[in-house]
């Protein structure tokens, strides 16, 4: 299985390159992709330099172009595919129709990827973009329970990509517009999630107070570990019961399960971060690199290694990992 | 709306007269017993609505009504006179529930709106017109076009799109010449469905796995409020499906929509005085009525490009 990593920099890039990441995906410094952060991204240049460092270590770069144009910026959609095509990327991940259109058109040579952002749940819907726009892999939402995806892989068109570790995100993903309900950008439309300019935190006699353009999120007590606000893991009030209402924050890790993915034929398991340090992308590369390596060696005997949950508990969100939707009781 | 027609393909267009705007009714996105359900389209079907969505476009676990019972009460309802729409599932994630949409895609009267992009691969395979609904991803004029080239004859606008955008694809689609191919349908009133999940949220409220979740949407027919540590309502849990806890309301903005060009204004039921709100919207459309104040705790923003749960004060209210 390719080991696809997640590169928000070019020492991101250079850290899961020198890991062992089997191709690295990036987006460039604007709204096109679905982590548009500030100082966050490639500029074409950096792209260039990305593309010649993973290339010379035979690694390959992919290229997120996965939010939705809206109708005055189609332009700078069209200009981020034409230069990932002129650039010779190894693929391209869209998720917008029109978009991958216009790339499957102009550049049928370009190899398309579905994004996750473009919700292909199951075979009929994959079957819509491999036929329409002839995309060779999808990547699949994280809704999906194990015996879901291995559902979809039976009768998928396409080669299939599952995230591996990372946040979680709980809705499908394209399908939720929970981020601009509350601060008007959404990832379809910003590639922006509960965006970091809407945060304000404040010390309150009633503890540490997480807000997203002044809807209090999250209240902390001083012995609480407080986390970003993102909005689907704040804790809510239903009839005076106070809770998470729609998630916790835990992180995705599926490293236990490389062989199922692998029964399934799963062609690439990617992890989550653009967002993240180069250090995440070290720590996270390197330890799935060993996992995979040893489920290589020996199929039958794979076993996780505690110091692979140790490494990748440390860099993880809420220091706790779930299995999410792969196991059925999370559903 | 003001129309005009080029009645000998001539290029020579004449005025055709005023267009009424068409009033939808969006399926019941809550689980309601069945003998609700037939109670509340019996009164649909006397109400002023033009066109009733009907079927379960959320979880396929609820069953009240199996799906040749949703197909004939739509036959039912299209012999009164009205026009009826099957609506499809917005989140397929099993063989099951594939099977259930090709099901639905195989009756041979009634339209289907689809919900995600499964059914329009059926239904494009199938040759069949459809209605692109409010959970396919239709961001720009480019996706717009190639959805009409697949057989859409309508779409639905995704909520979280402002009037403006809306102003520039319909710009875009008439400046590609297919504007007067596909109609457009406008949510603009009910608490607007936020996002979709494999999770049960009300189940999870509940503490019930969802595996077994004892049907408990039934309990809440019009879902689950969720405020803010500060009582501020946010959001209304319906199963899998999260709503905004305000209604969208989009009265205000009847004429403007009609100036643009929308054909059709959808209003999702709730479970009280779905029919006054119809009332309301028919009585403003035909400018028998300048009232747009209804009783609800109600937001606009996603129209004027603000945040969706933002309320910007209407003129005459």
């Amino acid at each position: 299985m390719e080991l696809v990593s997640p590169a928000g920099s070019l020492p991101a890039l250079k850290a899961a390159v020198e890991n062992g990441a089997s191709a690295v995906y990036v987006g460039f410094k604007d709204e096109t992709n679905a982590r548009h952060f500030s100082g966050l991204n490639f500029n074409e240049a950096k792209v260039q330099s990305a593309l010649s460092y993973a290339r010379a270590k035979n690694v390959k770069l992919f290229i997120a172009v996965n939010t939705y144009p809206q109708p005055t910026g189609w332009n700078k959609w069209q200009k981020a595919v034409d230069t990932a095509a002129d650039l010779g990327v190894d693929a391209l991940i869209c998720a917008d129709m029109g978009v991958l259109d216009y790339a499957s058109n102009k550049y049928p040579e370009l190899n398309l990827h579905l994004s996750v952002q473009g919700s292909g749940t199951n075979s009929e819907a994959l079957s819509f973009y491999k036929n329409n726009f002839n995309i060779k892999r999808a990547v699949l939402p994280r809704v999906l329970s194990l015996k879901q995806v291995a559902q979809v892989a039976k009768t998928s068109p396409v080669d299939l990509e599952v995230f591996a570790f990372g946040s979680l995100c709980i809705m499908a993903e394209g399908r939720c517009y929970l981020s601009s309900y509350l601060t008007d950008q959404s990832p379809n439309t910003c590639g922006a999630c509960s965006p970091a300019s809407f945060v304000r935190w404040q010390q309150t006699p009633w503890g540490l107070e997480s807000r997203l353009n002044n809807v209090l999120i999250d209240r902390y007590s001083e012995d609480e570990k407080a986390g970003y606000p993102t909005l689907c893991k704040g804790r809510f009030d239903i009839d005076g019961d106070v809770f998470n209402v729609l998630e916790e924050p835990t992180s995705l890790n599926t490293i236990g399960l490389i062989p199922d993915l692998d029964a399934i034929g799963i062609k690439a398991v990617k992890i989550e971060g653009r967002q993240r340090s180069p250090v995440y992308v070290e720590q996270v590369v390197s330890v799935w690199r060993k996992a995979l390596d040893s489920y290589a060696r020996n199929p039958d005997g794979f076993k996780v290694k505690p110091n692979w949950s140790k490494a990748l508990a440390k860099v993880s969100e809420g220091a706790q990992t779930t299995l999410g939707a792969y196991s059925r009781s999370w559903q | 709306m003001r129309v005009f027609v080029d009645e000998h393909n001539d290029g020579e267009y004449s005025y055709a007269g005023v267009r009424e705007m068409k009033i939808s009714l969006g399926p019941v996105l809550y689980f309601w017993p069945k003998q609700k359900v037939y109670d509340f389209y019996e009164k649909m079907a006397q109400s002023s609505v033009d066109i009733i969505y009907l079927g379960e476009t959320v979880c396929s676990k609820r069953r009240e009504l199996k799906t040749l019972e949703w197909l004939e009460l739509g036959q039912h309802l299209a012999e009164s006179g009205k026009e009826v729409v099957i609506s499809s599932l917005a989140l397929l994630m099993a063989e099951s529930e594939l099977s259930t949409l090709r099901k639905i895609c195989n009756n041979a009267t009634l339209r289907i709106e689809a919900n995600d992009m499964s059914a329009v691969q059926i239904l494009s395979e199938k040759k069949l017109p459809f209605v692109c609904g409010p959970s396919l991803n239709i961001y720009n004029a480019h996706t717009l076009q190639l959805m009409q080239k697949k057989g859409a004859v309508r779409w639905v606008m995704p909520v979280e799109l402002s009037g403006e955008s809306l102003m520039t694809i319909l710009q875009q689609a008439s400046d590609q010449g297919f504007d007067e191919k596909i109609e457009t349908e406008v949510f603009s009133y009910g608490h607007l469905p936020l996002a979709y999940s494999a999770r049960c949220f009300t189940a999870r409220y509940r503490s019930l796995p969802k595996d077994d979740c004892r049907f408990t949407c039934l309990e809440y027919p019009d879902g689950v409020q969720v405020k803010s540590q500060e009582q501020q309502a946010l959001f209304n849990l319906n199963g899998t499906q999260t709503q905004s806890a305000y209604i969208y309301n989009l009265l205000g903005q009847l004429n403007e929509m009609r100036e643009m060009g929308v054909d059709v204004v959808r209003i999702s039921p709730r479970e009280h005085e779905t029919e006054t709100v119809i009332n309301r919207f028919r009585n403003l459309e035909q400018g028998q009525s300048d009232e747009i104040i209804l009783n609800d705790a109600v937001c606009n923003g996603y129209w004027f490009s603000k945040p969706g749960m933002a309320y910007l004060p209407q003129p005459n209210m």
